[in-house]
């Protein structure tokens, strides 16, 4: 994160003061920087509330056998208590080596990592090849621009919909294929086929966002320094390695680390155009919901587990990726 | 910046074979031109194709139209249309997502710009740990919160209300969207903030009467972002409204297909109208977008 622009406003220096009492600092830290508190209260107390507190509670039913039958609920004007067991890491234990795990767990999480791999890679080398494209002068670049990013305005059910309805055995896509006489498989049920439009339908809803970050990049990039290359007598590969690719770093990081969140907890999609068929196709995040909501009886605690899985396994990549970014930084 | 590595040229655009003369720099020759012309073209139709391809089904009357396209060329008709206004219960969905994303997205922005702005300005004690718990949020899989998110809002009385929905999103969409605005604000000088200031506005005067208005761009892309977002939410929309008089849209196309054992080309005239309002506030905002993501990105 960059400290560059210190603030004006509240800049306290404590420097070779001594250190007062807790409370002192305490009074000292509020009346200094109320202000500030008062404007990050909103999204504190909206995020505490609403995703805090069940985070904390989820991770406490991932210690516990909830399920729909066993968790307190309202049933007219009886109110039901939960009557759940505390089984501690069991759920944990189960899940990552039981009975049956690979298939419920190791395949999906392979291919949870090979889908998140191929549609980050996908979004940004499409993504910054389009913005190049974007970024040369050239007629009509502003409604080049405008088509290009109108996927990202559609709402994703609409564009799901419409996938769906061009994937389906007798669709266009198939019509398309077997005028070609390629082979037409069936899309929305093939396990490997499901995949593959997964994978399609996904690409083609995430290049926009890419595509709009990376052309800012690219246009943030001095033009001196592409003349400067030129007049080294780089060619136009070399401009693109040591010029394009290093003024585009920061913007690169970035997305790169939202990319692979976002795809990596990447819902809607997945379960729009597969539904609760194609159980090979379903990435962690959506076998999860299957198991918390599109079963009887409902699996919140192992749905649960699940989730804090998931979340662990991005807490460590982000960390390594953010040790990573700031290595290369040094170096560069 | 070392250029002595001794590498093949690959693209022919240095010196394209055929040039008579030495072209200026940033001229092209034609072919390249027809080039890079047919490359945006294809993307710009595949781009396009699947938002097409919807609304061409939606003007055929028959549900089974999808399968053969050429046959609506005959017989097209805004039958689709009329019928889901008037006999299906989508203006009351579609109003019921116009206020759940407007709100959100009012809400949204509001929260995220006096966030971001306190991040970009002020060195209080903890502004890292802030920024950083924001991505964290990001990383949360529905999964695990959509359970307890759905016990906390029962006792607060909050499910099946706009409301409740409201904060849900906001809480899903501040995180993006204060990354974004400190981002922007990190762009524009803190000698303005000094200069309100010094003629006697407050913090939080500085902040609306000042910053806001030159963070237009980075406003809107956020505005952008949290209507998008709260206008085709599934989830969560689908577990915590319960009745069908607060249904959105994305809800309410789910029933749909149950209902009315798939009629597709009823949902393709629906989806086209669901598209249109995102399609509209695309087309206010467009062209604040690229500058609008990019200091988010670039600064972070």
């Amino acid at each position: 994160m960059a400290v560059a622009v210190q603030g004006a406003p509240s800049q306290g220096s404590r420097d070779g003061e001594p250190r007062p009492g807790l409370v002192q600092r305490l009074k000292l830290s509020y009346s200094r920087h109320w202000y500030a508190y008062a404007m990050v209260a909103p999204v504190v107390v909206v995020l505490g509330v609403l995703v805090g507190y069940p985070l904390g509670r989820g991770i406490y039913l991932t210690l516990t056998n909830a399920n729909s039958l066993n968790v307190g609920r309202q049933i007219g004007v009886n109110h039901i208590p939960d009557s759940f067991d505390f089984v501690g890491l069991h759920n944990y234990a189960d899940v990552l080596w039981g009975p049956g795990s690979y298939d419920r767990f190791w395949s999906h999480l392979i291919w949870t990592v090979l889908w998140t791999v191929l549609c980050v890679t996908l979004h940004y080398s499409l993504g910054l090849g389009l913005a190049m494209l974007l970024n040369q002068k050239l007629r009509g670049r502003t409604t080049y621009r405008m088509l290009l990013i109108l996927p990202w305005a559609v709402p994703t059910f609409v564009t799901v919909f419409s996938w769906r309805l061009m994937l389906s055995d007798s669709g266009v896509v198939n019509s398309a294929l077997g005028f070609l006489h390629l082979p037409q498989p069936s899309w929305l049920s093939d396990p490997l086929a499901s995949k593959a439009a997964a994978v399609i339908v996904n690409t083609w809803c995430g290049v926009p966002f890419m595509m709009v970050s990376l052309l800012g990049g690219l246009q943030s990039i001095p033009a001196e320094l592409y003349e400067a290359a030129e007049m080294d007598g780089a060619t136009p590969w070399q401009r693109f390695r040591y010029v394009t690719l290093p003024g585009l770093r920061t913007v690169s990081s970035t997305v790169v680390l939202l990319g692979v969140i976002w795809t990596f907890n990447q819902f809607a999609i997945i379960f729009l155009l597969l539904g609760n068929g194609s159980p090979d196709a379903q990435i962690l995040v959506t076998w999860a919901y299957r198991l918390g909501f599109g079963q009887q009886p409902r699996a919140y605690a192992e749905s649960a587990t699940y989730g804090v899985l998931l979340l662990s396994i991005l807490v460590v990549f982000t960390s390594f990726y953010r040790r990573w970014q700031v290595r290369t930084e040094e170096n560069a | 910046m070392s250029v002595s590595t001794e590498l093949p040229t690959p693209v022919p655009q240095a010196q394209p074979p055929a040039a008579p003369r030495r072209r200026a720099r940033g001229e092209r020759g034609p072919a390249l031109s027809a080039l890079l012309h047919g490359l945006l073209t294809v993307a710009s139709l595949i781009a396009l194709f699947p938002v097409l391809w919807i609304a061409w089904i939606s003007l055929g009357p028959d549900k089974t139209d999808y399968l053969h396209p050429g046959q609506i060329f005959d017989r097209m008709s805004l039958g689709n249309y009329g019928f889901v206004l008037q006999h299906t219960d989508f203006l009351t969905w579609f109003g019921n997502s116009m206020l759940v994303a407007i709100g959100t997205t009012v809400f949204a922005v509001l929260v995220a710009a006096t966030t971001g702005y306190a991040v970009s300005r002020m060195r209080f004690p903890g502004h890292r740990q802030l920024m950083w718990t924001l991505l964290l949020t990001q990383m949360f899989p529905i999964a695990v919160v959509i359970v307890p998110m759905y016990t906390i809002l029962s006792s607060l009385d909050l499910l099946d209300s706009y409301l409740g929905l409201i904060l849900t999103y906001s809480g899903t969409i501040v995180p993006y969207c204060a990354w974004l605005m400190k981002g922007y604000f990190d762009t524009i000088p803190v000698e303005i903030d000094e200069a309100g200031r010094v003629d006697g506005l407050s913090p939080f005067g500085t902040f609306w009467r000042l910053i806001m208005p030159l963070a237009r761009p980075g406003l809107a892309v956020a505005a952008f972002y949290s209507f998008l977002t709260a206008w085709a939410e599934v989830p969560f929309a689908s577990t915590f409204m319960l009745s069908s008089d607060k249904y959105t849209l994305a809800v309410g196309l789910q029933s749909y297909i149950s209902e009315h054992d798939a009629q597709w080309h009823l949902m393709a005239a629906t989806s086209v109208l669901i598209a249109l309002p995102a399609a509209l506030f695309f087309y206010l905002v467009q062209k604040h977008l690229v500058t609008g993501l990019t200091a988010g990105a670039a600064k972070s």
